[in-house]
């Protein structure tokens, strides 16, 4: 279970998390939700530790995340990037067998191409692209080479950055329905940003609605429309008008 | 009193945001050390890194030092005619060639070739959001871009300037038997005899401290390189201008304490 207790994060004046509370029990699938510039990625990157919150806890099944053994600590993740992240001088299969390439889960390295190359059909490529470069693919395809690393070393939680940001529908609903998939299959805990509401429908069991620096509304998808939170409401339906400044 | 004190605070500011520049790089430094010590070790990196800042800057250094020799030749036979000194073009061509010009021009090629290259490379991985994906595999981002380019830059700039002085001798032997009339033999006598070990050993430890400054500048301007391609763009700029004065001053300081009386 991974718990967030009164987190703030500052860049000068800009108060960009300002006491943000939220729970996300094992096994669950966590969609949080927000305007652009609301803090949803520095979010996600505070628990991962990529960014130093200023106050508030962060823990990982009970354990503070800033006082984990860092390598155990992120051998538990996966992520997939917003723009996918890949390493341009890597090719594709060693892109997807990064961490079983070297570290504490360092294989032989046929058995690291092996398990790269299952991942990728398991995402929907074929062998052939195992030997491309990043740059030889188009943007759904590196967005499945980044799913496919992100479970390589089938993690615990997997966290997913804008999974869809960037892709036709059609693609973007692949990746969901991929998304859900794994992480019902996996039986991973599961943490995505997007301000995207067909991610939200297909991947989501527990939304949040980061504003202003707080949750403002969590709860399970199935409430997401009864809710009368003026803030998911004008959200949801893409409202100009409402508590939410379109002007930001 | 206003006048002075704004004058001042604005001699004052850029002097501390230089003080701060040159403490960051030292931390930057030494956390780079550190990591050079403890394990793990990228050893396929830094293998790729010995071949694109070493074997890939051999064209350059190699153009660079044939023609400075050979200019050098030149210019040394028209000055010393001045004065009856033609002679000594084999010998001061090798003590130029190998105290200064090829580890300083070496120097300066690889900085413009190479910390570029570094800085746009890893500044475009942080901006792409790479370096957070090192992270997340385990992998400190550290340890695997920066330890095995300032190795690699350490170890194989002195070979290029070995390389660079050899080619730049020979630049400079070779406008002696076709310009200059020299005798081919006894030019290269000359040089033979006259080198000394420390000539060349000097200009090869340069070398490794300039390998050292490029890798260094070229590694820190891209972790801290601004979002965008104009971020990206700023670092390169800076890791080049930087590596170069580096060079310069280093060069100034190294010759001081190897040859001052």
């Amino acid at each position: 279970m991974i718990e967030l207790s009164g987190v703030t994060k500052s860049f000068g004046p800009n108060h960009v998390l300002r006491g943000v509370d939220l729970v996300i029990p094992k096994g669950t699938s966590m969609v949080v939700i927000g305007g652009s510039g609301t803090g949803k990625s520095v979010l996600l990157k505070s628990i991962l530790g990529l960014v130093r919150h200023d106050s508030g806890t962060i823990t990982l099944d009970g354990e503070d995340v800033t006082k984990a053994e860092r390598d155990a600590f992120l051998a538990r993740f996966g992520m997939l990037f917003q723009g996918g992240a890949l390493f341009d001088s890597l090719k594709v299969w060693e892109n997807v067998a990064f961490r079983l390439l070297r570290g504490s889960l360092k294989r032989p390295k046929d058995e690291a191409r092996a398990i790269a190359i299952e991942k990728l059909r398991r995402v929907g490529l074929r062998e052939t692209v195992a030997d491309l470069y990043p740059s030889e693919l188009s943007g759904g395809m590196q967005k499945r080479v980044g799913l496919a690393r992100a479970i390589a070393a089938e993690p615990e939680i997997i966290f997913f950055d804008e999974p869809t940001t960037g892709l036709d529908p059609i693609m973007s609903g692949v990746i969901n329905d991929l998304i859900r998939e794994i992480v019902v299959e996996m039986g991973a805990t599961a943490m995505t940003i997007t301000h995207d509401m067909s991610s939200v429908r297909a991947i989501a069991d527990q939304v949040a609605m980061l504003h202003g620096g707080l949750v403002r509304w969590t709860g399970p998808v199935a409430d997401l429309d009864s809710t009368s939170d003026p803030y998911v409401q004008q959200f949801i339906h893409g409202r100009a008008h409402g508590p939410i400044e379109a002007v930001r | 009193m206003q006048a002075v004190s704004s004058l001042l605070a604005a001699i004052g500011r850029p002097v501390l945001a230089l003080l701060a520049a040159i403490g960051r790089v030292a931390i930057f430094a030494a956390e780079a050390l550190g990591h050079m010590l403890r394990p793990p070790f990228y050893w396929r990196e830094f293998g790729q890194q010995v071949m694109q800042i070493g074997w890939f800057s051999l064209p350059v250094v190699g153009m660079t030092a044939i023609f400075t020799g050979g200019a050098l030749a030149l210019q040394i036979y028209a000055g010393g005619n001045r004065f009856g000194a033609e002679a000594v073009v084999p010998q001061i061509v090798a003590i130029g060639m190998a105290r200064e010009l090829g580890p300083v021009l070496g120097g300066l090629m690889v900085a413009a070739r190479v910390a570029s290259s570094i800085a746009a490379e890893i500044g475009t991985m942080k901006v792409t959001e790479q370096i957070d994906a090192l992270t997340t595999l385990s992998t400190h981002p550290m340890k695997y871009l920066t330890v095995p380019r300032i190795l690699a830059a350490t170890l194989t700039v002195p070979v290029l300037v070995a390389v660079g002085d050899a080619i730049g001798i020979m630049g400079g032997w070779l406008v002696g038997i076709t310009r200059l009339d020299f005798n081919s033999a006894t030019y290269l006598k000359n040089t033979v005899d006259f080198l000394q070990f420390w000539d060349i050993g000097s200009g090869l430890v340069k070398g490794a401290v300039f390998g050292f400054l490029v890798a260094l500048m070229g590694c820190y301007h891209g972790m801290n390189s601004a979002r965008g391609a104009q971020g990206v763009g700023a670092a390169t700029k800076s890791a080049v201008v930087a590596a170069s004065v580096l060079i310069l001053a280093a060069n100034y300081l190294l010759t001081e304490v190897f040859f001052s009386a």
